[in-house]
């Protein structure tokens, strides 16, 4: 008798054990759940500069004026040059000048980033409806706007990442503090 | 000291306003307390005389609230003889408790922003001006969002962290809150603050010029608690977070950082962080600019790389005068304003003033301010409020006997590294015009013979 309820006991340690584990992953305070697939897959949305994360699909600047005349134009100008939001394009050879015009073609060291940028905020009031395809065309569009990419010149995920962007040196690392006693290069 | 703004009549500070009981509708009621006359001063002298009859009580405060909204509330309570009368105390009494308190109707700070075309990505400032000691009321703290305020169900939030991790790992906010817990002081600074100060002068007021700047008591899980659970494999050198607002805000952060000091909170100055703070889980990043500390986070994801994220490059990255532009320029540094007194306000006169203000730096504690009433001519210690945090407000005070003459007044922080607060002119010289991001210079405050204080 009281080995049967030991044994009982025992087992019942043993599944509650085993079930514990099956949802609390985490090694010292057992908490949390192991992603599925699905979640890992859906929510892993970032775009790195060397292309991991870009998904299947393509597009060309041809194809991409229409979805960014529909999509687009109405905030950042019909030529990407800036409406009531900011330009796109533009502004190359200004950074050292005393008006710097900061645009994606004048500034922004990857293409990858755009195209993570647009899938995640734009259109700025609608995001997240646009397709695969739909993004590599705009991004495409908006280079061509400004002489980086040729107008049938297809980005996927191969081409996007390996497009040079004209600022692609354009930046240094923090080398602050600049100024007074704790200064990195003092006087300089 | 209060605000100016009232065209040129300058009004008296000699307030006697004893009796304006609380009543039933949270206004302010004058029943049992019929002051005999009012009058309303200004520094020329007497302005206006209202008698109030018994009787009429209901006729006379309605003038006397009328009179003194008109004229900035400045009100002299006397008798015939023209003798302040004494408190007699309340006869009534005021409203029972409530669930959830506010503030006296009286109390008007507000946060302020530009109209914009796009109000979902839109700041609102913190009103230094009116702040007391180093804690920022969570309905005061600044705000700037991309997208929106997202509304989030607690219960249906997640965290995942995943990427180069041994054991990627989904957490719900009760997981979080059951896992070891810190509650620490920290202030968040937009990198942007101040930004109009850059070779011009735009604030009117400490709100406008340095106001996205806020202090909380931050509460929450140590991300180096999150990263043991996980298991951090050894090539992973950057962490991204990512926000659930509608442009989900993704910044990357240095390894090093997160297994430092960075909090997953979920609490701010003793209850749940605000939706417009991040509700229900944000980043704390001590130091850091505001924009790394992602609100709404629900994803952490190693890699080996930093994302490059639009925040990243295109924004908050600082552009030199020879065209190349600092990236990852994180800290905020060592930085102080006067917040009293500072822009927008007069001075009642000459005689004693408290100068107020404070000081914060993203490397540590603040270890010193000192205080120029001189233009910089000369400068005194300020006596800091004890006890300082690390990456927190820090309270300085300085008494000060004005003789009424014009002059400009100064603060400048020095912080446990060494490092002192620059002058624009010292910022100027290394960055260029162009690098408006990190303005953390020196702020000056002109005050006017008459006692008004401007930004120069
Ligand atoms: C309803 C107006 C609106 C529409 C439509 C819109 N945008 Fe935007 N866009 C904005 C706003 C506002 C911002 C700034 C967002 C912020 O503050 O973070 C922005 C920012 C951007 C930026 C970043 C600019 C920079 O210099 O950092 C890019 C790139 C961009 N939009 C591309 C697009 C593309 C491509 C489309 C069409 C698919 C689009 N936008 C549609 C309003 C819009």
């Amino acid at each position: 008798m009281f080995s049967r309820i030991r044994a009982l006991v025992l087992g019942l340690g043993v599944i509650v054990l085993l079930l514990g584990t099956g949802l609390a992953q985490s090694p010292h305070y057992k908490v949390g759940s192991a992603p599925s697939e699905e979640q890992l897959k859906t929510w892993s949305i970032t775009i790195l500069p060397d292309g991991t994360g870009l998904p299947e699909g393509k597009g060309t600047a041809a194809e991409g004026k229409d979805v960014y005349d529909r999509r687009c134009s109405e905030c950042h100008g019909n030529k990407a040059q800036g409406a009531d939001s900011s330009a796109l394009i533009g502004g190359q050879g200004s950074l050292a000048g005393p008006k710097p015009l900061k645009t994606v073609t004048s500034y922004w060291p990857y293409a990858t980033t755009m195209w993570d940028y647009v899938n995640r905020a734009m259109p700025f009031d609608t995001p997240g409806i646009l397709t695969n395809d739909q993004i590599y065309a705009v991004v495409a569009y908006v280079l061509f706007l400004d002489g980086i990419v040729e107008e049938n010149q297809e980005l996927n995920r191969e081409t996007l990442p390996k497009i040079q962007m004209p600022n692609r040196d354009g930046f240094v690392k923090d080398d602050r503090p600049d100024v007074g006693p704790t200064a990195h290069t003092p006087n300089r | 000291m209060r605000d100016g703004g009232v065209g040129d009549a300058r009004l008296s500070l000699s307030v006697f306003l004893p009796r304006v009981n609380l009543g039933p509708s949270g206004f302010p009621s004058l029943a049992g307390y019929a002051p005999p006359c009012i009058i309303i001063a200004s520094r020329e002298g007497y302005v206006a005389e209202t008698k109030f009859e018994k009787g009429s009580e209901v006729a006379s405060r309605r003038k006397f609230l009328s009179l003194g909204a008109a004229l900035g509330g400045a009100l002299t309570a006397c008798s015939d003889s023209g003798e302040p009368v004494p408190d007699e105390g309340p006869k009534r009494l005021g409203r029972a408790p409530n669930v959830y308190g506010e503030r006296s109707p009286f109390e008007k700070e507000a946060r302020r922003g530009a109209a914009s075309k796009y109000p979902e990505t839109g700041a609102t400032r913190t009103p230094l001006q009116d702040s007391h000691g180093i804690i920022t009321p969570s309905s005061l703290h600044f705000e700037r969002h991309h997208a929106g305020v997202p509304a989030i169900d607690p219960a249906e939030h997640r965290l995942m962290i995943h990427g180069m991790v041994e054991r990627p790992l989904v957490l719900t906010l009760d997981e979080l809150k059951t896992l070891p817990s810190v509650s620490r002081l920290h202030f968040v600074e937009c990198a942007g603050n101040s930004r109009g100060e850059w070779t011009d002068k735009k604030g009117a007021t400490a709100q406008d010029s340095h106001g996205l700047a806020s202090c909380s008591e931050w509460t929450g899980v140590l991300l180096s608690v999150l990263l043991e659970e996980v298991g951090v494999k050894p090539e992973a050198t950057w962490l991204v977070a990512e926000g659930a607002d509608a442009c989900k805000m993704q910044r990357s952060l240095p390894l090093d950082k997160c297994r430092d000091d960075v909090i997953v909170a979920y609490g701010q100055n003793g209850e749940a962080i605000r939706p417009d703070q991040g509700y229900p889980l944000r980043l704390v990043v001590p130091g850091f600019e505001g924009n790394i500390n992602v609100k709404w986070v629900r994803r952490l994801m190693l890699t080996e790389q930093a994302a490059m994220a639009r925040d990243e490059t295109s924004k908050y990255t600082d552009l030199l005068a020879n065209g190349k532009a600092r990236q990852f320029s994180f800290p905020m540094e060592a930085k102080s304003v006067i917040t009293r007194p500072s822009g927008g306000q007069v001075l009642a006169g000459s005689g004693f003033h408290e100068i107020s203000g404070l000081a914060w730096s993203g490397r540590g504690l603040i270890e010193r301010v000192e205080v120029s009433i001189d233009n910089g001519a000369s400068w005194q210690d300020a006596e800091l409020q004890e006890p300082r945090h690390r990456i927190a407000f820090t309270r300085f005070r300085l008494p000060w006997t004005w003789d009424g003459a014009e002059t400009v007044i100064l603060s400048r922080a020095t912080d446990e590294t060494g490092y002192v607060q620059p002058t624009e002119q010292a910022l100027l010289a290394v960055r260029g015009a162009n690098s408006d991001y990190h303005n953390n210079c020196i702020k000056a405050w002109k005050i006017s013979g008459d006692g008004r204080v401007t930004n120069v």
